[in-house]
């Protein structure tokens, strides 16, 4: 008994010596000039956007069923956190919903951008305000507190109620610089994080109004739409809808080979015409339109 | 080797486990402060004021232009400090209550099915807690009390439910840890059930039951996600109990992914945490201090 113990602690202590060792552990062999022409190996950690997440996760698992000498390893956090372990060297790509250059303390000379998808956004509201469209400026007037009553733009009688995204989050970024065009939110009713929250706060309050990525839509929400334009590739591409941001993986100057391989096979169109689309993002290669920065 | 009977070396073997081990718990706890005072007062390298840290305005990325940026930590501790001590307000009664019932009033029943029940609600999972507190709480509030629901008081009331096993096990415990003689005495002086409960068990185990109070606190202190969910997380000071508010756990894990290392925003949101450490540094020491003073006076 007591040597059984004794033996399944220090199994208990190897493995965690081992999994440190592991953690540590940067594969040498994708850096030889001219290895990695017959075959690609080497680990790859990607860290960032939890939005992005998913595509990239499944993207790797596609990258490492080709290619099994390949270890990707995915990580969330939060774009903030994806530009800064990125431009440290601490991973390989950064993955971020924002442009580098609007992080404050990134250095966004040093970072070379790669941007493979296109991520539309939509603002949503409760089904009974009894709007279907809003111009950019009434949206820019809710939120900014100068409305406050869906009967002013022709709804319904209602309070509005103001759910606002995470101060940080690339949603609400991307809300700030495309729709507000930089204008200061108010407090707002309630400030949520989760984009599954958001939808169920907008669902069963009335009135209430917020903004989602469009993976996250469905019929318990009503899209509003800006402008007229509803969320579609087509109108993003022609550039009449402005709510929408670049998904980037953002790597600390030229990639390693094998890294560059899997940001490439992100860019494919094995990638871009199955996975992005399932996600509902949309595929980078159509669009002329630039996004300011 | 030989000189050392068997039970010796099985001994040194058993010290130098516990040894190393509380030495790993130690250089833990001592490396986390250790970072955590680091990175919060990294805060200072930044140009800012006291009374900007200090204020009750967060508009971090305010441009410069329009006086920010603002980092006040003021909205947070207050949301953090008003909701862990309302919620032990609220909590303490019914903890003493169900301690007072399975220790005194009836045993049995409280061993039976009181105690698993409490133990259950304790083994509940934070974010189910809030997740009912969204589905169920914050709609009965907006709809019977009017605001929005997102509140003051459905945090309060979450937070007393999740922190309830807390204050009732540890005043069950030390109410049973009194001498029974003390119960004979005050019925043989033809004290009622009640009246000794009320006069002589209660006093005596008070030390105890504060211990547990605070336990409950320090809970409450540092919960995060229930709370997130229900109290709205607006940047404000509530002035009612159907305000909104934030708390220091919820804006900490609402902003620390997508803020970028070293940027005062950042560096704000470890101070934060600091000062969290801080709190509950506090609520240990009282916890001490209760200690020291004894189960039973």
């Amino acid at each position: 008994m007591r040597n059984r113990a004794w033996l399944g602690m220090m199994a208990l202590l190897m493995v965690a010596v081992a999994a440190w060792a592991g953690c540590g552990q940067r594969d040498e062999a994708g850096e030889g000039p001219g290895a990695q022409q017959e075959r690609l190996s080497g680990s790859i950690t990607a860290v960032g956007s939890t939005a992005m997440q998913p595509l990239i996760e499944e993207a790797a698992n596609r990258f490492m069923e080709k290619h099994p000498d390949v270890q990707i390893t995915v990580q969330g956090g939060g774009s903030g956190t994806g530009l800064s372990q990125v431009s440290q060297g601490a991973c390989d790509i950064g993955n971020s919903d924002i442009l580098a250059e609007e992080k404050k303390g990134i250095d966004a000379a040093q970072l070379v951008d790669h941007k493979v998808i296109i991520q539309a956004f939509a603002v949503v509201a409760n089904p009974g305000v009894g709007v279907e469209s809003l111009t950019k400026q009434q949206i820019k007037d809710i939120f900014t507190g100068k409305i406050t009553n869906w009967k002013e733009v022709g709804g319904s009688d209602q309070r509005i109620f103001l759910v606002n995204r995470a101060k940080g989050s690339g949603t609400r970024a991307t809300f700030k610089k495309a729709v507000m065009d930089g204008a200061e939110e108010s407090k707002g009713d309630v400030e949520q994080d989760s984009s599954g929250t958001v939808r169920k706060i907008v669902s069963e309050t009335a009135g209430a109004v917020s903004y989602l990525g469009i993976a996250y839509l469905d019929d318990t929400v009503r899209v509003i739409k800006i402008d007229g334009a509803a969320p579609t590739e087509e109108n993003i591409s022609s550039g009449k809808y402005p709510f929408w941001s670049y998904g980037h993986m953002y790597t600390k100057g030229e990639p390693r080979p094998v890294v560059k391989a899997f940001i490439d096979f992100v860019l494919s169109d094995e990638i871009q015409e199955t996975i992005v689309k399932e996600m509902n993002y949309f595929p980078v290669a159509g669009t002329q339109v630039e996004q300011q920065p | 080797m030989q000189w050392l009977n068997r039970n010796l070396r099985r001994e040194l073997k058993g010290y130098a486990l516990t040894f190393t081990c509380a030495l790993v718990a130690i250089a833990l706890t001592a490396s986390i402060i250790f970072f955590l005072g680091w990175k919060g007062l990294s805060v200072f390298s930044h140009d800012i004021s006291l009374t900007n840290l200090l204020s009750a305005e967060w508009w971090p990325d305010r441009p410069k232009e329009f006086g920010g940026p603002q980092v006040g930590i003021l909205t947070f501790v207050c949301g953090s400090v008003l909701t862990s001590v309302l919620a032990a307000l609220v909590s303490t009664p019914f903890g003493i209550t169900v301690a007072v019932f399975m220790s005194e009033i009836s045993p049995k029943l409280g061993q039976r099915v009181l105690q698993p029940v409490i133990e259950l609600l304790a083994g509940i999972p934070s974010v189910v807690y809030g997740y009912i507190g969204l589905s169920v709480l914050v709609p009965f509030i907006r709809e019977n009390m009017g605001g929005t629901g997102f509140s003051l008081l459905a945090g309060v009331l979450v937070l007393s439910i999740m922190i309830l096993p807390t204050i009732a096990s540890v005043s069950t415990d030390a109410l049973r840890a009194l001498p029974g003689s003390l119960k004979e005495a005050a019925f043989a002086l033809g004290a009622t059930r009640w009246q000794a409960v009320r006069m002589v068990l209660l006093p005596t185990a008070r030390a105890g039951i504060l211990m547990g109070i605070v336990l409950g606190l320090a809970r409450a202190f540092g919960e995060a996600l229930a709370v997130q969910m229900v109290i709205g997380n607006k940047r404000e000071i509530p002035h009612s109990i159907l305000d909104p508010l934030i708390t220091l756990t919820s804006g900490i894990t609402m902003d620390m992914g997508n803020t970028v290392q070293g940027s005062l925003w950042n560096d704000t949101l470890w101070f934060m945490a600091l000062i969290l450490l801080v709190i509950s540094f506090l609520f240990i020491l009282l916890i001490r201090m209760f200690g020291r003073k004894g189960i039973v006076r």
